[in-house]
């Protein structure tokens, strides 16, 4: 028994890597099974779709499908075109994401690098925000919004949701972590603060921000509650709330063809910025300096 | 190039006054060494000369001009840091080139400067590279000639050796000689190696806890140490101490044995002396002077030299013999000192006792 065991351990164990293999092939079925029905749905016509059982392999109404949510939208529900749809959460996730990592670099670097009255005071209320996201604080922020005549545009789209705790955080985690010397040899070298900032910080957090801006594209991207509050004319839509208000009624009576092509749709921008992006992170680990 | 004076210079963080009223002048063209044990205020000292500190009292001067409200880059100063501080991601021209940049200089001034000090410095192939490519030794090259580049009024030093390794220290601090030889910049240096302060400085300041115990050339400071400090830590093996008790004309330093005192020291001696011996005045087999009966407990041998570990009644005493000629371990012998090779210290206030003084 004690040499099974032995052998066991010191062999290619081929029951354990069967195993293992087992379980991780079943975890990407899991996970990719869902994708790939909705990649079928969105390939076949609505009467393909609800015929039970549906088919598991691709239909011939690709093109059509795709080009009619692009264009057109649906018949039913919700008729605002994916395209336009597409190109609002772009801007929307874009800006959020752009947005966020400049004010909470700025934000951290002046928590970090400045003596100001308050300063405790300041971060510990930008700490305290990480508390309170958009979904606790969303009535009163509507108000204001509405208030400033916000509805239905990019600002009020993108500017409630652009200051962001979590990024100040880290970034200032990260400040921390550059030696003093630096700073100390920099202000020999003459460079004053904001010059410290743009020719050495802004260098030394670029893996930071990459890293940051895929996350917060994304968390840009999947806004839900926010957009549909805020967005009333179908232009203004973002994807995520076009899918919402394709499926208007009943089962039957959505669009399933179309909205399964819009859900695609949805996926593949953020799909794509992190696969971009990995470049950029691996790039980012292989350069790693500090 | 420039003299650079402190003026009654004081430091404290909070309540704790971390130096203490310094008086120092280095001189134009000065190769001065600040060394003391680790926390005693070096660095403080050297970052205050740099700006990067500000003094709670006192003045600094550089050039015969006031420099305490001068922004460290207007002070016409580089410095170099333990550990590099080199920006990670630009190049190494890149490095030498920022702060010229900076001060506005053309394209082709920076040029020919970068190139002249990566000349001086060896650097030249490496000018692309980035410092993370860069072994520690040619970092700290890189890191001197940002400072070369700036021709800087002084350099000011902090450790810089100290991430290095023992060979490379030694290789680098004959470069930092060669370097001062060639430029005569005044330059201060900051070091917890005695080794250091012994080998590079024109002049070093012995510092202990925030005080200049001592200022002057190495080998002044090595033969006549004003202090018990200082003469315990300039030196390697550091200086023997035997505490001792003041005795008609001598000092009883235990076992019944008595040195004699010198007679210019006897109207000011204390009760309470101690007296030094430095391990390489300690004598084996040597005919004159006191004789000491030590008994060997271990032995290092270095190659040229032995250290030999000894007691006597109960303190330990180091001799420093030739590495052929040194006995077995366990073995009882006797050594003797010459009267002039010893130190007197008034234990009390740690003052040596000079004639005349
Ligand atoms: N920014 C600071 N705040 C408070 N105390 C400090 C600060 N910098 C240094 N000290 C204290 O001052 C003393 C001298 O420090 P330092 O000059 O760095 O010593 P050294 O360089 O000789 O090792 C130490 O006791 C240290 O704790
Ligand atoms: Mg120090």
């Amino acid at each position: 028994m004690k040499d099974a065991t032995t052998a066991l351990m010191v062999e290619n164990r081929p029951i354990a890597d069967f195993i293992a293999h087992a379980i991780l092939i079943l975890g990407v079925i899991v996970v990719a099974f869902p994708l790939w029905v909705t990649f079928v749905a969105s390939t076949r016509t609505f009467d393909e779709i609800v015929n039970v059982p549906m088919a598991l392999t691709p239909g011939t109404h690709l093109i059509d499908n795709y080009r009619q949510a692009l264009t057109a939208g649906s018949e039913r529900g919700s008729s605002a075109p994916v395209g336009t749809m597409l190109m609002n959460s772009a801007i929307v996730a874009f800006c959020i994401a752009v947005g966020k990592i400049a004010i909470s670099i700025i934000s951290a670097f002046a928590i970090v690098y400045f003596r100001f009255p308050l300063r405790k005071f300041f971060f510990w209320m930008i700490f305290l925000t990480l508390m309170l996201p958009v979904e606790v604080r969303i009535i009163p922020t509507f108000e204001v919004a509405a208030d400033l005549k916000l509805l239905d545009s990019y600002q009020g789209l993108i500017l409630p949701l652009i200051a962001s705790a979590t990024a100040t955080f880290l970034f200032r985690q990260f400040f921390l972590t550059i030696p003093d010397e630096l700073v100390e040899a920099a202000r020999i070298d003459g460079a004053g603060p904001m010059r410290f900032f743009f020719d050495v910080v802004i260098p030394l957090s670029r893996t930071h921000v990459a890293a940051l801006f895929v996350i917060l594209f994304i968390y840009g991207w999947n806004q839900y509650l926010w957009p549909l509050l805020i967005t009333q004319k179908e232009s203004m839509y973002t994807v995520v709330i076009g899918i919402k208000r394709m499926i208007a009624a009943g089962d039957a009576s959505n669009e399933w063809n179309i909205i399964m092509a819009t859900a695609m749709l949805a996926l593949l921008p953020p799909a794509l910025v992190v696969i971009l992006m990995q470049k950029w992170f691996v790039k980012g680990l292989v350069d790693s300096e500090k | 190039m420039a003299e650079i004076v402190l003026d009654g210079v004081t430091k404290s963080f909070g309540k704790t006054e971390v130096i203490h009223p310094v008086q120092a002048t280095i001189a134009d063209g000065e190769f001065v060494v600040i060394v003391g044990p680790s926390g005693c205020g070096k660095s403080t000292l050297l970052r205050i000369i740099a700006g990067l500190e500000t003094a709670t009292a006192g003045e600094i001067r550089i050039a015969g001009k006031r420099v305490n409200e001068v922004e460290p880059k207007d002070r016409n100063i580089a410095m170099v840091f333990q550990n590099y501080a080199l920006y990670p991601h630009m190049t190494v021209y890149g490095n030498m080139a920022y702060g010229l940049k900076i001060r506005k200089l053309s394209r082709a001034d920076i040029e020919q400067r970068v190139q002249r000090a990566a000349k001086i410095l060896e650097l030249g192939p490496y000018l692309q590279r980035k410092p993370r490519e860069l072994s520690g030794g040619q970092r700290q090259r890189v890191a001197m000639g940002r400072a070369i580049v700036r021709e800087p009024a002084a350099f000011l030093f902090d450790e810089p050796l100290s991430n290095l390794d023992a060979k490379l220290r030694v290789q680098m601090r004959l470069e930092i000689q060669k370097l001062h030889r060639e430029l005569r910049t005044t330059s201060v240096y900051v070091t917890h190696d005695q080794v250091e302060a012994m080998t590079l400085a024109d002049r070093m300041f012995v510092i202990n806890a925030g005080t200049i115990e001592q200022a002057g050339a190495p080998i002044e400071v090595y033969d006549d140490p004003a202090t018990l400090f200082v003469a315990g830590f300039i030196g390697s093996p550091s200086m023997n101490f035997l505490p001792g008790r003041r005795e008609a004309d001598g000092v009883e330093v235990g076992g019944g044995m008595k040195v004699p005192l010198p007679e210019a020291l006897r109207a000011s001696a204390p009760q309470s002396l101690t007296v030094g011996v430095r391990p390489e005045h300690l004598e084996l087999g040597g005919t004159e002077g006191l004789p000491f009966r030590l008994n060997v407990e271990t032995i290092e041998a270095l190659g040229a030299d032995s250290l030999l570990h000894t007691n006597f009644h109960g303190t330990p005493l180091v001799a420093r013999v030739d590495g052929h000629a040194a006995p077995a371990a366990g073995e009882t012998l006797t050594f003797t000192v010459l009267p002039r090779h010893l130190y007197f210290f008034d234990t009390a206030s740690g003052k040596r006792l000079r004639a005349g003084r």
